[in-house]
């Protein structure tokens, strides 16, 4: 993991003492709301519904026991016990006091935390594969990448005015396991025909009101000169976003506006007169980096094949565990694991302090004192002993932590929708509840197999639902709440938005819906069709039948 | 309405803002559209007072790349401190068309904003504050380190990790003074 | 119509109602309820007052409705806010 120098430690600081300055001159009235929300949102703090919503990064999904233990700590001392972890691997607060927030960062600092740039319309933070380092399928481990793009980004003086919002996300397989292909930027590695690892660029992705899959504006370039391609495209943006309108504000306007391959001559015009100057990222620096990256100390042992089989055969729960959250390491001996934060009933992505306190502690004892936040909402242990799994199981399932359903129809995303959002049209996560309710079973679970569930309380699309094989929307009709349904989303390598089913249902009917919609994919896959490539394969018409029947399709009418 | 120019408070603007279409007076210095500029640029040029520009911020400041030496000052505005155009604008002027005159924030500017225009390049602002010193004072207290290169050319973290100093620095101007390789 | 003033307070974010006093409180049924639409206004425009002396954020009037278990909003969104969330939190 990366750790702060003296630089990094005076910039946090720094930030923590100004904040505290503006917050003091926004309690006396030197600074009005209106002055003070962007100053505000840029460290990651909203007013809400109930009171301040406090979002703190974890950059890149990387984070150590200490840290994880002082997020603990700051949800017991200035918050209600508990935090969210969200769709962009972050963790956020709901009960926060503007007051305290500058003591919350100061105590945040204290452990190399922060929430720069959390929100505001400047670079949010950095989304990565929550595999990085460790999957088998990894070109290169993309993480110095990300803390060297972080730097660049954070306290940038000519992009902290953005017209909107702008997020990166980076992967460093060709399995696309952190969505990259629906983010402002989006970067991906390749291997050119030399064999060399590079980035093919991604712009102009994005969710929310007019979602768009980006479009390449590069197939490769060369790591060294990733920050100074990215310097291009934010200059153009900053330069030419649309200004007058926040609904249309963001890249993905712009680059359709101009089309890619205008977009693409400005930015590769601008991009040539800065690429062999400071920015150029200088070897000497990457290493230093990349040095904190290495891998952890791995002992060298066996894959237990047999010993895991015979475990797995004398228990179901632990073999459906292994089958579903358990995901080969490319070291031979180690297994990376998945800590389903969906159990059923619970809140998708929110875990109490006392159980933050709990994995830290596993994660000191089977996984070198780190771990992960996925985009999933769900935490990672990269680095397991293949001998430790049943016992971690075993911990895993004392702190309810072992549902086995990573990437299963009970693996919701769930927003936080209209319980905490001001931005919410409905409530997401009693839905959310209601579904994985319907697939609480492990025999349930596995036998639909591979589905993405997303839910998204307004068109701001935290869920990210428009990825979500099965998406659902809520929105405001008549005061009432009702849910659009959508279908055949991914947001992998061959990422897809969903298509809509038809007019919105009203709470109540959704859960059935699903059922229904889900039962129609049992009865229509073949061979070992997920539900995706069922839908892909068939098209809506027989799942649009059985959504809606005469009575909703009256009270649509009505 | 108060000027600051290089950290000094300035008690009467030196130049008069012309407004668009308005005839430009023989003598004094003048602060002119972008337009007026274009229409007029080679008998503004001739000048022997002091000639400004003022970009608005849907202006590119590619439309003065070659008349740089030929300006005393460019005012860059800000509709709105939301609008961050002009820190692009600034860089560029600075860094890309070499500009070394008074570079000027004006429109909605303000205490919270100063530290990043200073790093992009501005080295004056028309600022509505009671005590616009005090201010650019306390902007400039607020950071001491920060890990970008910009248009102020002052040295970023990464150089300053590697040990780099400016005259071994290949991206620096060789003709500037190498004494002056931090400030505060 | 019966309607009341709710804004967020500055300093903790608490959502608070407009009181007989003039004051903010917490608790909805120690807000003043008020019937005339006039008066509803002219309490707004006090409200913006407080927005400017700093105590208060985004005062807004809400429609509520006066039920068995005390005074509720009559949008969900509102009622959440004087309420809570819905779903009931894990904090074990």
């Amino acid at each position: 993991m990366y750790r702060y120098d003296e630089f990094d430690r005076t910039l946090v600081d720094e930030r923590v003492e100004q904040f505290r300055r503006q917050v003091e001159a926004r309690l006396s009235g030197d600074l009005d709301e209106d002055r003070f929300k962007p100053l505000r949102l840029m460290n990651g703090l909203y007013l809400q519904l109930h009171a301040y919503m406090l979002r703190v990064n974890v950059p890149y999904g990387c984070m150590s026991s200490v840290q994880l233990r002082r997020l603990a700590h700051i949800a017991r001392t200035y918050d209600k016990g508990f935090g969210h972890f969200t769709t962009r691997q972050n963790i956020q607060y709901n009960w926060i006091k503007l007051e305290e927030t500058p003591d919350i960062l100061a105590e945040l600092a204290a452990v190399e935390m922060n929430a720069m740039q959390s929100s505001g319309n400047c670079v949010r933070n950095i989304t990565a594969d929550h595999y990085a380092g460790c999957a088998q399928d990894e070109i290169q481990d993309p993480r110095v990448w990300c803390e060297i793009l972080r730097q660049y980004s954070i306290l940038n003086p000519e992009f902290s005015y953005l017209p909107r919002k702008f997020k990166l996300a980076v992967t460093g397989a060709p399995r696309d396991r952190a969505a990259v292909a629906v983010h402002d930027i989006g970067l991906r590695m390749h291997l050119n025909d030399a064999g060399e690892p590079g980035f093919e660029v991604i712009v102009g992705g994005g969710q929310g009101r007019t979602p768009v899959v980006g479009k390449t504006i590069r197939e490769w370039i060369e790591p060294e000169h990733i920050v100074s391609y990215v310097e291009a495209i934010l200059r153009i943006y900053n330069m030419y976003g649309r200004r007058d309108n926040m609904y249309k504000a963001r890249i993905k306007i712009l680059v359709n506006a101009l089309g890619i391959d205008k977009y693409r001559e400005l930015v590769e015009a601008e991009w040539n007169e800065i690429r062999e100057g400071v920015l150029k990222i200088d070897p000497a620096e990457a290493e230093r980096i990349d040095a904190y990256f290495q891998p952890p100390a791995y002992e060298h042992m066996e894959n237990l094949h047999a010993e895991l089989e015979a475990l797995r055969s004398a228990d179901d729960a632990f073999d459906a565990w292994m089958r579903s959250n358990v995901v080969a390491h490319k070291v031979a001996g180690y297994s990376i694991v998945n800590i389903s934060l969906k159990a059923p009933g619970k809140i998708p992505g929110d875990l109490s302090a006392a159980k933050m306190d709990a994995v830290a502690d596993l994660a000191d004892e089977h996984s070198f004192g780190e771990l992960r936040v996925s985009h999933r909402q769900n935490l990672v242990f990269t680095d397991v002993r293949q001998g430790d799994l049943h016992t971690l199981w075993q911990q895993l399932c004392e702190l309810e932590l072992a549902t086995p359903n990573i990437g299963l129809a009970s693996d919701i995303i769930a927003c936080p929708g209209l319980d905490y959002c001001a931005l919410a049209n409905a409530r997401s996560i009693p839905i959310a509840q209601d579904i994985g309710q319907y697939f609480s079973g492990s025999l349930k679970l596995q036998q639909v197999g591979d589905l993405t569930i997303n839910v998204s309380g307004c068109m701001n699309a935290c869920g990210h639902h428009h990825v979500g094989n099965i998406g659902i929307l809520g929105v405001d009709k008549r005061g009432k709440e009702f849910f659009q349904l959508t279908l055949g989303g991914s947001s992998d390598e061959h990422a897809s938005l969903g298509d809509r089913v038809g007019p919105g249902l009203p709470q109540a009917e959704v859960p059935a819906a699903i059922e229904r919609i889900v039962d129609t994919y049992l009865e229509l896959r073949e061979a070992d069709e997920r539900f995706l490539d069922t839908y892909r394969r068939v098209g809506m018409d027989p799942f649009r039948a059985v959504v809606y029947d005469d009575d909703t399709t009256d009270k649509e009418a009505a | 309405m108060a000027l600051v120019i290089d950290g000094k408070l300035v008690a009467a603007d030196p130049f008069v803002r012309i407004a668009a279409g308005a005839a430009v007076p023989a003598n004094g210095a003048v602060l002119v559209t972008l337009a007026t500029w274009t229409a007029q640029a080679d008998s503004l040029a001739q000048r022997s007072d002091p000639v400004g520009v003022l970009l608005g911020s849907e202006e590119s400041p590619a439309a003065l790349a070659d008349a740089v030496d030929k300006l005393q000052l460019i005012a860059l505005d800000f509709p709105t401190f939301r609008d961050g155009r002009a820190y692009s604008y600034a860089r560029l002027l600075r860094e890309r068309y070499g500009y070394t005159g008074e570079l000027r924030a004006v429109g909605d500017v303000q205490l919270e904003q100063l530290h990043y225009m200073e790093r992009t390049g501005f080295n004056a602002f028309e600022i509505d504050s009671d005590d616009p010193v005090r201010d650019l004072e306390i902007a400039n207290r607020d950071f001491s380190t920060w890990y970008q290169p910009s248009g102020d050319r002052r040295q970023a973290a990464t150089r300053l990790r590697s040990g780099v100093r400016p005259a071994q620095d290949p991206s620096q101007d060789p003709s500037q003074d190498p004494s002056q390789d931090q400030e505060a | 119509m019966a309607q009341m003033l709710i804004a967020n307070r500055l300093g903790d974010g608490l959502v608070v109602f407009r009181a007989a006093d003039g004051g903010w409180v917490e608790s909805i049924n120690a807000g003043l309820v008020i019937e005339d639409a006039d008066e509803a206004e002219r309490l707004l425009e006090q409200s913006r007052v407080d927005e400017r002396d700093n105590k208060v954020i985004d005062p807004n009037l809400i429609a509520v409705t006066d039920e068995a278990g005390g005074l509720r909003p009559v949008s969900i969104r509102e009622a959440i806010r004087a309420a809570g969330p819905t779903i009931a939190v894990d904090i074990t």
